[in-house]
Order: C-alpha cells, then sequence, then structure tokens
C-alpha cells in the first residue's frame, strides 16, 4: 500500500514552518526524527491525567502509571518480537544501552588480553564505551575494516574471531553512510565460536523490521527520539541468560530503603537495570511511536524511502564535481556526499539559509571520515515524512551553492 | 584606524545588502582574498579547535601591535576570519582584549556566534584574545 504522504505531513505541525523566509525542509532524520501528534499527545495525556510514581503507591494514579509503563514494555517487546517483556530494559537512549553492557558485561565477563569486536563503521557511542571498558580490564579493542564502498569486509571479520573475542559490537545501519550490515551472517559466525553480539539499532528501528529472534542477537539498542518518539528514552533488549548473569549497572539504595516490597523486585529483571525513578512519560510516548511505525507498517516506509532515495540518488547525480560517500549495495535513505571543489561546511551554511537542514560534518564517526580522507559530507537523511518535491528543492539549492562557490 | 573605526567601516559595508545572498557572496569574496597561509603554517598548533572547518590563527607581536593571519579550508568561514582579522589585526593587545565586536551582530552574523554553530567564531575570538592577552602579559615583564 503507498502511503499518503500529504496527509500523514499533517501529523507533524513542526513541518509546517518556514525558515528565513523559506518552507522548511527537513533532511536530518538520521540526528533526530520528528514527532507525530499521536506522540505528543500521548506526553500530554500522561501528564494530565496519569502522572505518578510507578511500582510504588498503592493508590489508583501509581497503579494507572505503572500498568502503563508496563503495557509499554509489552508493547515494545512484540515490536522487535522480544521473547520476553523482561528483556526490556527502558533506558535513557542508545548510548545509555550500549553503555550498560559495556560496563555490566564488561565486569562480568571480559578479563586482561580479552579482545572486543567493533567495526570502522560505528558511532562514536559504540566505538567510547568499549574503548573504556577495554582500557579498564585490559583488554584489546578490534575495528572490522571497510571498503571503499563503506561496507564491512567480511573476510577480515572472520578472521578476527578468536577464542580470545568476548563479544562483538556492531551497527545494524551505519548512520554516516546508511550501509546496512549483514548483521544475522555476522551473528552467525560469532554464535559457531560462542562470542555474543550487540547490535547497535539506532539507525535501523526507523527503517526496517527488526526481529531480535530472528537475527538471533544478544543485545540490541535503539533510541525512541530518531524513531519519531520522544528525547530521552531508548530501549536495551538483552537475552536473559545475559541479563541475569551481569551485575547491576546503577545503584537505586533509597528505593529499597523505603518500600519493602519493592526490594525483592528490585533484584529481578528489567527492575535491576532499571534504578531510579523511570522516564514514564517518554516511555508511553515512545509506545506510541511504536504504535504509529505498526500502523504506517514498515514495509510501506522501506518502499517510500528506497523511491526517494533513489531519486535522490539520480537527481544529485547529475550534479559536477559530486562525490557520493558510501555506496553500499544495501542501504537506508542516507545520501552522504560532497562537491569536490567546496567545503560541505559551506555547502551546509547556505543550505540552511535556503531553509534546508541537513547535517554537515563528521556525524559523530569521525573515523569513517578519517577512511575517506575527507573533512566530512553533507549529510541528507530521509525520513517518510519526506517528498520527491522537497529534493528538487534541495537540487536547485544546490545549484545556489555551486553558482556561489565554484 | 582604532578597531571601533574599522567595526563601523564593515558595518557601513554591509549596510549596502538587503538580501543574505550577496551578503554571504560578499563574504565568500573576502574569504577569497585573504592571502592565507603557507603551507608550512598550517600546522596543527595554529589551529582552532571546535570548529568544522580547519581555521589556522597564526600570530606575531611586532611594534606593540598584534599581527594576525589565517587561513581555512571552508570560503565562509576563511570570509569571516578574515572580517576578525580585518578588526583585530594590527593593533595593541590591551584593545583587543577589551574590543566587544558589536559589529558581529550588526552586519547579521550573530547566528554564527550561538553554541550550536561549529564554524567556532567564538572560538576564534576567544584565540585571538588569548594571544593578545599573552603578548599583554609579556610586554608588562
Ligand atoms: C548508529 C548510532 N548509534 C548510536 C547513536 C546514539 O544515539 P543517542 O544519542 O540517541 O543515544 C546514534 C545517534 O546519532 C547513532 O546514529
Amino acid at each position: 500500500m503507498a502511503l499518503n504522504i500529504k496527509q500523514l505531513r499533517k501529523e507533524f505541525p513542526i513541518l509546517n514552518q518556514t525558515v528565513n523566509g523559506r518552507q522548511l525542509i527537513y533532511f536530518d532524520n538520521a540526528a533526530t526524527t520528528h514527532k507525530p501528534k499521536s506522540v505528543v499527545d500521548r506526553l500530554t495525556e500522561y501528564y494530565y491525567n496519569e502522572n505518578s510514581n510507578i511500582h510504588r503507591g498503592a493508590h489508583y494514579l501509581s497503579q494507572k502509571a505503572t500498568e502503563a509503563y508496563e503495557d509499554a514494555r509489552k508493547t515494545v517487546a512484540s515490536f522487535i518480537n522480544a521473547p520476553h517483556q523482561h528483556e526490556i530494559i527502558f533506558t535513557r537512549g542508545t548510548t545509555e544501552a550500549i553503555n550498560l553492557v559495556a560496563s555490566s558485561f564488561g565486569k562480568k565477563f571480559i578479563r586482561p588480553g580479552d579482545e572486543v569486536i567493533i567495526s570502522a563503521l560505528e558511532h562514536h557511542s559504540n566505538i567510547v564505551p568499549w574503548q573504556i571498558a577495554c582500557e579498564e580490564r585490559d583488554a584489546t579493542l578490534k575495528v572490522i575494516p571497510i571498503n571503499e564502498k563503506g561496507e564491512l569486509i567480511l573476510e577480515e571479520y572472520q578472521k578476527m574471531l578468536n577464542e580470545k573475542t568476548r563479544l562483538v559490537a556492531i551497527t545494524h545501519v551505519s548512520n554516516s553512510l546508511g550501509t546496512v550490515n549483514p548483521v544475522k551472517e555476522m551473528i552467525e559466525a560469532a554464535h559457531s565460536k560462542d562470542i555474543p553480539v550487540l547490535i547497535d539499532g539506532a539507525q535501523a528501528i526507523p527503517h526496517m523490521k527488526v526481529d531480535v529472534q530472528e537475527l538471533n542477537c544478544d543485545f540490541y539498542c535503539f533510541s525512541g527520539h530518531k524513531m519519531y518518539g520522544p528525547m530521552g528514552v531508548g530501549v536495551l533488549y538483552g537475552k536473559e541468560e545475559w541479563l541475569e548473569k551481569m551485575p547491576p549497572y546503577q545503584g537505586g539504595g533509597e528505593m529499597i530503603k523505603e518500600v519493602t516490597f519493592e526490594k525483592t523486585t528490585y533484584n529481578e529483571l528489567p527492575f535491576k537495570f532499571e534504578a531510579g525513578t523511570p522516564n514514564v512519560g517518554d516511555v508511553l510516548g515512545m509506545e506510541a511511536a511504536v504504535k504509529f511505525i505498526s500502523y504506517l507498517r514498515h514495509e510501506n516506509i522501506a518502499a517510500h524511502e528506497k523511491e526517494l532515495l533513489n531519486y535522490a540518488l539520480d537527481k544529485l547525480g547529475k550534479f559536477e564535481k559530486i562525490r557520493f560517500v558510501g555506496n553500499a549495495g544495501h542501504r537506508t535513505s542516507v545520501v552522504s556526499f560532497l562537491f569536490e571543489d567546496i567545503h560541505p561546511y559551506d555547502t551546509g551554511t547556505i543550505l540552511d539559509k535556503l531553509g534546508i537542514a541537513v547535517r554537515t560534518g563528521h556525524h559523530c564517526a569521525q573515523p569513517v571520515m578519517d577512511f575517506f580522507n575527507i573533512p566530512g559530507t553533507v549529510r541528507a537523511s530521509l525520513a517518510v515524512y519526506n517528498t520527491k518535491e522537497e529534493i528538487d528543492t534541495l537540487v536547485e539549492a544546490l545549484e545556489k551553492v555551486r553558482e556561489m562557490f565554484a | 584606524m582604532k578597531i571601533k573605526e574599522k567595526e563601523e567601516e564593515i558595518i557601513s559595508e554591509f549596510e549596502m545588502f538587503d538580501d543574505w545572498m550577496d551578503k554571504y557572496n560578499y563574504i565568500i569574496e573576502i574569504g577569497k582574498s585573504l592571502p592565507g597561509l603557507d603551507e608550512e603554517n598550517k600546522q596543527e598548533k595554529y589551529l582552532i579547535k571546535g570548529c568544522q572547518a580547519r581555521v589556522w590563527l597564526v600570530p606575531e607581536f611586532k611594534n606593540g601591535e598584534v599581527v594576525f593571519s589565517a587561513d581555512s579550508d571552508a570560503l565562509i568561514t576563511k570570509g569571516i576570519v578574515a572580517l576578525l582579522i580585518r578588526v583585530l589585526s594590527r593593533q595593541p593587545p590591551e584593545d583587543i582584549v577589551n574590543a566587544d565586536l558589536e559589529f558581529i551582530d550588526r552586519i547579521g552574523l550573530k547566528e554564527h556566534l550561538s553554541q550550536t554553530r561549529s564554524n567556532g567564531l567564538l572560538n576564534m575570538i576567544k584565540q585571538m584574545k588569548l594571544y593578545a592577552l599573552a603578548f599583554k602579559a609579556k610586554q608588562q615583564k
């Protein structure tokens, strides 16, 4: 079913505004997507009618909020097809989810001389926590290299897996290039040597159906705000067998003192990893975002985005001196490019003046830029509410950029 | 010419443009006409941190005045640093330290001062003032 994008855009009031006197065009969706009314309404509804601390008081509102919060856990679990609800840990986002695993898994399982494998495509959020863990535990970080198209070199990965490897942590989709990694095969390869795998799903979840059982990943992390949900909330999915063995990440002792009944629950999954008052409102907002995506259906979203991507590549490909960075065979709707004779920062500044929001720079993936030996790129990352007309406007704007600088 | 006078000069030049596009074209022109630096001066130690484009700033102290030269690999950034040089170079350190650089706001480049802008105009100014401060301290010794 083709989506009615014009209708859909009405769900995103923020899109309907002018910037520097021009209609806003938002192509920075990999940084964060906008939120549909249903998500914003859910937040309002919670604060107007349900706000209360959860898992504590026996009063009406607290029970209502607790139920809503635990229902959201169910919704998220079924969204990614997690076998158990208690395998869903709510976090502040992808970054916190990865840090949780790096810290807790690291403490328990990473020993001096061990190795952790990441890839050259990672966002800093999936590099730095592992650097810290490796440094603390005297372990070594190994990096899967990429080829000129921006794809992981799998033969190298295979060679890296050995008896010292304690964990593999890779991104499902590259935020800077849009490369979709063959994570299923990579997980199988690691599992054949009994090595667990963490997947950074921040850039995958908004674009494709994720089934953690089919992938058979051990951990999967994502952020609410990149999938049409609120900021400040995210998810760590972890297999029960690992989560059970891992020590808590943060302590919330005062909670235990206050309500003795709580003490037991605190030690169980998922509460063991959710110290302190959780971000109930935003969890409910994220649940609304899950429902929004489920209603549109991932295959429809992907079909629309693929059409946009092909259209953009075709139109932009006509420019002189344009260089696309990342040409993976399997990719999401991200176009990273630069003009050979114009600094991406200059391009981005003029696009901004023309009301077009793109990201310029290294996109928190400096090693990727170093590999291609470029100062950064201009990244247009497309979402379900973007249109071909907007891409036409981008093309016109880029013509202006070339006039000004070339 | 004093810093304030130079600022006024730039403000009146920019008053000619009522369109942002003309203004940016002018900044780009200014950027293109800045002599820039020789390759050997494009060193790590001259790089200004926190800029999305690379900016090198080289200070010298001559006859009681600070002389700046600079370069950048992005033209808009180069144009902006060229404006700063026009105002602040060949001035006594004391005056550089105390300059309020009101012209940035007056010519409509204030948006480049916000923290989210990674072109680092703020960092450029900070670095220029730091160099001036260092020269001032040396002078007083
Ligand atoms: C691939 C990837 N991983 C991790 C993150 C970090 O996500 P957050 O800042 O929401 O924690 C991002 C965000 O840009 C990302 O693109």
